[in-house]
């Protein structure tokens, strides 16, 4: 039986893991399909505290992985699919294989929320995407939106300049959520126009895309914009769909935790990192979060022990 | 590169083995990020179902995708992943991007269906 099964291995996943496994307690990290998380997509990463140069997404996650190894963490590729309780047990399910476990820490991060525009599904792969990094280069000298005010969004918009010709972001609020670093990068690349305050109401194309209907927040005035791609990157959803009957989760999908620590509705069983933060989404929150989990998961087995 | 528990495709040798033993090939061609993970996720499921069908992946940024680039069906696409049906070594069909269960089965369905 194993002592901790750690289910994602991203920043939060893998701090949990460097922390349980110097606590002799051997974690087994389950990778899911994108190890490293969410980061992996990241072109740089410069605001993780540490590194004196930026770096790329997966070059730091490949840090951490190292690391957590070097204390004795396990890997296994492989998603989750149902988790049972017995008794104090976790039988965890991984693809066609079951494990035991005495606890469970639930850092299964977030994933791309879509627009939720009739004709978005239509236009995938034939100019809308959710990965800039992905799909950037097919739309070399071609006119794009971005759809976002976040940081994902800056970044998107600013790797998407290295091939198309222009690139419009198109964000809600007059605000951005984004950090002033990178609102001011945007501000300053001559390929970057801005649609503040608007939303995207409408895809427009026959086969590709071809344009966007976006409709001013304050006057309720509509327009068509021209564009050949649109890339979305209006923020993540939590991914704890398997977990809903095993621990609470709120009306959003994260899962609800216990102020001050990462304790979940079912003894034995911690959230940390994205699956449970609506609030600031960051990958070093995220490992902090880990380590939290990773002290609450000791506590709980020197007491069940 | 994003992990999988198909088998990957990772030369032109691996590419001509596959659809010279196998009549009904899935390729899958990405590999990168969330556009590619839920493909990824359906095809473990249907590998299951669909035994008469060979399904197999490979990351985008190696030169044997080469041969998944130069499908002309693929000329036009602008997202990843290329997912290219091949029936008795021809291309029967080629979608880009996410696609759901049902997109993806249909396909199965339509050109590979057992008599």
């Amino acid at each position: 039986m194993e002592n901790v099964i750690i289910a994602g291995s991203g920043p939060a996943g893998l701090t949990a893991a460097i922390y349980t496994a110097r606590a002799m307690l051997a974690p087994l990290v389950i990778e899911g399909h994108a190890p490293g998380g969410q980061l992996i997509v990241s072109q740089e990463v410069e605001n993780f505290p540490g590194l004196t140069e930026a770096i790329s997404g997966m070059d730091l996650m490949d840090r951490f992985k190292k690391q957590a190894e070097r204390f004795g963490t396990r890997f296994k590729m492989g998603t989750i699919n149902h988790v049972r309780k017995r008794g104090d047990v976790f039988e965890v399910n991984i693809d066609s294989e079951m494990i035991k476990t005495k606890t469970l820490i639930i850092a299964t991060g977030a994933e791309a929320r879509r627009l939720r525009i009739p004709t978005e599904v239509k236009f995938y792969g034939k100019g809308i995407s959710a990965c800039a990094t992905c799909d950037g280069s097919f739309f070399r000298d071609k006119e794009v939106l971005v759809v976002g005010g976040g940081n994902t969004a800056m970044e998107d918009a600013l790797f998407l300049t290295r091939f198309a010709s222009k690139v419009t972001i198109v964000h809600r609020r007059e605000y951005l959520r984004a950090s002033s670093i990178e609102v001011e990068r945007a501000k300053e690349n001559k390929k970057i126009k801005w649609a503040i305050p608007y939303v995207l109401e409408e895809i427009t194309g026959d086969k590709f895309v071809s344009g966007a209907i976006l409709e001013n927040c304050q006057t309720g005035k509509r327009h068509e914009i021209k564009c050949d791609g649109i890339f979305v990157a209006i923020g993540h959803e939590p991914k704890t769909h398997i977990f809903k009957d095993l621990v609470n989760i709120d009306e959003n999908g994260f899962i609800k935790i216990e102020t001050g620590s990462t304790r979940t509705s079912t003894p034995g069983i911690f959230a940390c990192g994205d699956v449970c933060d609506p609030v600031y989404k960051q990958a070093v929150v995220a490992a902090g979060h880990g380590c939290m989990a990773a002290f609450d998961v000791e506590r709980y087995i020197e007491r069940i022990n | 590169m994003l992990v999988t528990n198909l088998k990957h495709l990772e030369s032109e040798e691996d590419i001509s083995n596959v659809l010279r033993n196998n009549e009904n090939v899935l390729i899958s061609c990405g590999r990168m990020g969330p556009m590619c993970i839920p493909v990824y996720l359906i095809m473990e499921e249907l590998e299951n179902k669909y035994k008469h069908v060979a399904f197999r992946d490979m990351d985008f940024d190696i030169p044997a995708s080469d041969f998944i680039k130069k499908v002309p069906e693929c000329a036009t696409f602008m997202g990843l992943p290329f997912n290219v049906y091949f029936k008795k070594g021809n291309v029967v069909a080629a979608t880009s991007s996410i696609q759901s269960k049902k997109q993806i089965t249909e396909i199965l369905d339509r050109e590979f269906a057992e008599y």
